[in-house]
């Protein structure tokens, strides 16, 4: 089973999904979050916190599916990320942009 | 201006339960910048409250919250006390002199009624009890689930309730190496149920159980799940509540309920067919249940707010055992507030009110704050904004006497309460995982406070 961080939150990075993980398996760069794939259990308790719906679960969409190895390769090397942080700048704007 | 939270003079809370609202409370206490010393309490000699006891056995990987809750014990900052029930070896009073601030995380620990008449008929159950029983919770060790009946009915459409469907429906080899206890294994090894009927009040767009869970049940090994395809035939404000984005979850589990009414014809053992808009309106039996009334509803409403409404039509089920699954309650504690109407302590985020009033010192967390809803890792953010409203309040906060927890200890071991530590419960884990060794399961649960005592008083 899998759940992975996609595009929406590049430069949006709302980070609100942090407060719900179970498990901290949240991992941040500047840009955006990634799911380590080892720690995450599949509770899928961040899912609906995302506002710009960033986060999939099984069945991963065919053009999401890239992300998973994007997830799986860079979440280790990133530090966790368990509180919530200020958004990207502009990450209202971008939230608009995307139809949310 | 106040020193609390300082080396010199560092905070003290006392936390009240030790399940997952617990446990993240003590984490976003320990974590914040005045230095704050945590001691958790708990009831029973192990922690981990629901994590432990109320996830289902097949289910290990949402167990893995225990990783970041031994952390979190590991801290110096941290202290844990078994073994003791607050409110009967130690009163909230004797609590509030000796910290500077109390977190209640005692959960939902009874469940709600149905209100019905023939609702106490042997063979009436609550799926609180069940669980409790099949994850080795001590207070339910002794419980008697009679399973010779062909026909069980499980009332209620939440994940729990589908947990109790899928317990019921599984065979003594798919239970056999989880962690579930050996008496509940042997019970159900030998269960002569062949139909499992799970009834849910409102229609497939507004049933509460997850996609997830509903593909399980398309997974078993002896048992197929049924969905009559009529069902699922929704009124327009359904339809309308499915397409809205809030309803993300709700769409997945309704396509997983079409794959599952377009399977071919059942052909194993057992079956387990999921019913909704139908009511338990009566359990009838001579001495025991045999039989249960079920109301027809419709919906009605505007979309998202859709309730079931009677319309009349009453069914009857035979069946011999019945579980009923509409959501856990919880329990008043002596010397708190509680509000009777939710189950709840009333609290305003998360600081325990008396009518209008905040009572100082007192917050609450999890689903004695909230009510008994979501899953685990909704109680880290509960527990965050409950720890931020308690951080907010330290400059304020004062104790009686600084007594802190080598006192209490004293105080508790002249009333013959022999305290279980965080190591002594290593030593009780450790136990458990051996004795499952042997039979191939992850730990083999000790299901009685006397027996995890015992293992103690050995070590001594």
């Amino acid at each position: 089973m899998t759940t992975i961080v996609t595009d929406n939150c590049q430069r949006c990075r709302f980070t609100d999904c942090v407060l719900v993980c179970p498990v901290a398996c949240f991992h941040a760069d500047d840009e955006m979050l990634y799911i380590d794939p080892e720690v995450c259990i599949d509770c899928s308790a961040c899912i609906p916190t995302c506002p710009v719906e960033a986060i999939y679960e099984d069945p991963i969409p065919e053009d999401k599916q890239r992300w998973i190895e994007i997830n799986e390769e860079r979440a280790p090397g990133l530090p966790v990320i368990q509180d919530k942080e200020d958004p990207y700048p502009g990450a209202e704007e971008r939230q608009k942009d995307l139809g949310f | 201006m106040s020193d609390l939270g300082t080396e010199k003079n560092p905070a003290r809370v006392a936390i009240v339960g030790s399940g997952p609202s617990g446990f993240y409370a003590a984490e976003a206490l320990i974590r914040s910048e005045p230095l704050v010393l945590v001691d958790m309490f708990e009831r029973l000699p192990s922690p981990f409250g629901l994590v432990r006891s109320g996830v289902a056995p097949d289910h290990p990987k949402l167990k893995e919250p225990i990783r970041v809750y031994q952390r979190i014990a590991e801290s110096p900052q941290f202290q844990f006390l078994g073994n003791i029930t607050v409110g009967r070896d130690i009163s909230v009073e004797e609590l509030k002199d000796c910290y500077h601030a109390i977190v209640f995380a005692c959960g939902a620990e009874t469940d709600r009624k149905l209100g019905i008449a023939g609702e106490s008929l042997p063979g009436s159950h609550t799926a609180t009890e069940f669980v409790g029983w099949y994850n080795g919770h001590p207070d339910y060790r002794d419980h008697v689930f009679d399973l010779s009946h062909e026909t069980a009915v499980v009332i209620g459409q939440g994940n729990v309730a589908v947990d109790v469907c899928r317990i019921l429906s599984k065979t003594g080899d798919e239970l056999r190496h989880t962690d579930i206890t050996e008496h509940a294994l042997e019970v159900l090894a030998h269960s002569k149920i062949r139909d499992i009927h799970m009834i849910g009040r409102r229609g497939p767009a507004q049933a509460k159980f997850t996609h997830s869970e509903l593909r399980e049940l398309g997974e078993l090994a002896d048992c197929d799940p049924i969905v009559d395809p009529g069902d699922l035939e929704l009124n327009p404000a359904s339809r309308e509540a499915l397409a809205d984005r809030s309803s993300r979850a709700n769409l997945k589990s309704y396509e997983v309920l079409q794959g599952i009414a377009s399977r071919p014809p059942p052909t194993r053992r057992r079956r387990c067919h999921i019913h909704f808009l139908k009511s338990p309106i009566e359990l009838k039996g001579e001495g025991r249940l045999e039989r249960v009334a079920l109301m027809k509803n419709r919906l009605e409403g505007e979309p998202l707010r859709q309730v079931a409404r009677e319309t009349g039509e009453v069914e009857e089920l035979a069946c011999g055992v019945l579980f009923r699954s509409i959501g856990y309650r919880g329990v008043p504690i002596a010397g708190v507030p509680f509000d009777d109407a939710r189950g709840i302590v009333p609290n305003r985020d998360g600081r325990i009110v008396d009518g209008a009033d905040v009572v100082p010192g007192l917050y609450a967390t999890g689903w004695i704050k909230r009510g008994p809803t979501g899953i685990i890792g909704n109680n880290r953010a509960d527990s965050v904004a409950t720890v931020k409203s308690l951080l907010e309040d330290l400059p304020v906060l004062g104790a009686g006497e600084e007594r802190g927890a080598d006192t209490l200890k004293a105080l508790l071991k002249s009333r013959g309460v022999r305290v279980v530590s965080y190591a002594d419960w290593q030593e009780i884990d450790a136990a458990e995982v051996q004795r499952g060794e042997t039979a191939g399961k992850p730990r083999e649960k000790f299901a009685r406070v006397e027996e995890m005592l015992r293992l103690l008083e050995g070590l001594e």
